[in-house]
């Protein structure tokens, strides 16, 4: 699906603020997953998604989607960006249309669709984001941070795109914003089985919605794995300075104790159901 | 496209020309872009353009970054030169079309304003470069100072310009974040006629406007809680303060001016 090869990005080349964002790095994802994007600001997540729908050349190496050289024909590029849909951090800063609807439609219109076409595509996008009817016909600055933040993601699931890229869907919202959106991925991820990239700097959302995680550290990526044998290594997350999850760190805690828990534990659902199922054991032998 | 933008832009470094008091430096470049208009020969631009190449070479900037600085003028360059070139008819004409006519004393005109613009520009860039706007904006207001008693705002004036400077580059950062963000949803900003171009930037304006008010009243309410009103008794943690050093760029630009104002005189004929 998405595959990338020695790919190097420097910015500001020639002057004093020359920085490499992403070094040598080489990727492959298949199609049909949620794949978690961590690291440290400035560690090249930004960057390294940018690369995917062709908004950066890169300085060198090469991005396939498809199999297909997205820089081999510059005519095409186009239509890579309509297959590969990129949610940028904090999206509702691009929200520009007099409603809702005309703003969720603007990417499909470019698309070239029919009227037709796009009436479905919006009223499908908007469902997925959880927008009610009525507020299609609303000005997007009437709506809240929440909702502004979810109709500037339905702009681009309205493009049906094959990869959706999201660089942190949930950055400044409370926890009912952040639950509220990342549910709706999810459910959308399962409607429509596309590929997701999700970045983000919350161990617990990656646990709970990925099934991979990608790793960056330095320009480079550090792991590429599922959630399980990447939290596994804890103790080399630690020193680059990422966590695990907190419930992670507390079985952790707990088995070091003495105590009959597993290490492997990495969402709170999980945790629940192994701790009810110990102590249940443990009732039993006391009676 | 737009990181090309260099107005205010600051090359850090730390040269003679960066450690100069901004004053000071504000003052040397306008006495050389005086110097410019007072220069009548040849010979005397060749000394003016060698002193302004040192100058470069002291601060070390690249001398890629002066036609970085040149390319939003280019044409203007062509156009004013164009015109001097056919329409100034002092001298003896050895071609004449109509109204236009083509004379020694022309391309003469033509090519000093165009050597006078390509220094001024670079001359004022070498200031920008080598000056932070903070500290720019803090001379500024230093040099104007004795305005204030003719009531002139000179602190809210500098306030004004240091606050259009730092935002410049935050608002440079932001278009490109939008493009790139209508980008993705297929915008459409390099094709099509005047019109339809003009159409594209919609999506780009109006996101950007609401930002920049947002911005603006963000930044008017963090300074009203610090408890900002005006320049009335403020004092300032960086001092500006006068040494050797400015006065020996002084006295260097003094020998300059001396030097290409003698040129004038001199009998050579070009």
């Amino acid at each position: 699906m998405i595959k990338i090869e020695n790919l190097t990005h420097r910015y500001s080349v020639g002057t004093p603020f020359e920085k490499v964002a992403v070094d040598h790095v080489n990727l492959e994802i298949e199609g049909g997953e949620i794949v978690g994007v961590i690291g440290h600001t400035g560690s090249g997540k930004s960057t390294l998604i940018q690369h995917l729908n062709g908004l950066l050349k890169p300085t060198e190496g090469r991005v396939f989607i498809n199999g297909q050289d997205i820089w081999a024909d510059k005519s095409k590029m186009r239509q890579v960006r309509f297959d590969v849909g990129l949610v940028f951090q904090y999206p509702e800063y691009q929200l520009f249309e007099e409603t809702v609807y005309k703003d969720i439609a603007f990417g499909p219109k470019n698309m070239g669709l029919g009227e037709e076409e796009i009436r479905e595509r919006v009223t499908k996008a908007a469902e997925f984001a959880g927008l009610r009817p009525e507020l299609l016909e609303k000005s997007p600055f009437e709506l809240s941070g929440g909702q502004k933040r979810r109709a500037a993601i339905a702009g681009v699931i309205a493009m049906e795109p094959k990869v959706l890229i999201l660089d942190e869907p949930t950055a400044g919202l409370d926890p009912k914003g952040r639950n509220k959106i990342l549910n709706q991925i999810k459910n959308y991820h399962e409607q429509v089985g596309n590929t997701i990239l999700l970045v983000s700097h919350s161990m617990e959302d990656v646990a709970m919605f990925a099934d991979k995680v990608l790793v960056m550290n330095q320009a480079k990526i550090f792991a590429y794995d599922t959630v399980e044998n990447v939290f596994a290594r804890s103790e080399e997350l630690k020193s680059i300075r990422l966590s695990v999850p907190q419930i992670t760190n507390v079985f952790h805690r707990l088995n070091e104790e003495g105590y009959p828990v597993p290490r492997n534990v990495y969402t709170v659902a999980y945790a629940k159901r192994k701790l009810l199922a110990e102590l249940e054991k443990e009732g039993k032998l006391h009676a | 496209m737009l990181r090309d933008i260099t107005i205010g832009q600051y090359f850090p470094g730390h040269s003679v020309l960066h450690k100069l008091d901004p004053r000071v430096k504000i003052l040397l470049t306008l006495a050389y872009i005086v110097l410019l208009f007072f220069v009548q020969s040849y010979l005397g631009f060749a000394v003016s353009i060698i002193f302004l190449g040192i100058c470069y070479a002291v601060a070390r900037i690249p001398l890629k970054m002066i036609l970085k600085s040149l390319k939003p003028i280019i044409p203007i360059l062509i156009f004013t030169g164009i015109l001097n070139m056919l329409f100034v008819n002092t001298g003896e004409p050895f071609f004449k079309w109509g109204i236009f006519s083509l004379s020694w004393s022309g391309i003469d005109m033509a090519l000093t304003m165009a050597i006078r613009v390509v220094c001024l520009i670079a001359a004022a860039s070498l200031l920008t470069y080598t000056t932070s706007p903070i500290s720019l904006t803090d001379a500024i207001e230093r040099l104007l100072k004795p305005l204030r008693v003719f009531k002139f705002p000179v602190h809210e004036l500098a306030m004004m310009m240091s606050i259009a400077l730092r935002f410049i580059p935050t608002l440079v950062e932001e278009t490109d974040k939008i493009m790139s963000a209508q980008k993705a949803r297929g915008a459409d900003l390099e094709s099509g006629g005047l019109m339809q171009r003009a159409k594209a930037l919609i999506p780009i304006l109006i996101p950007l406007f609401i930002s920049a008010f947002r911005r603006a009243e963000e930044l008017a309410l963090a300074m009203e809680c610090r408890c900002y009103h005006g320049g009335e008794g403020r004092t300032r943690m960086k001092q500006l303060h006068m040494g050797g050093r400015d006065a020996a760029a002084a006295c260097v630009t003094v020998a300059l001016m001396g030097i290409v104002i003698g040129l004038n005189y001199l009998p050579i004929p070009w």
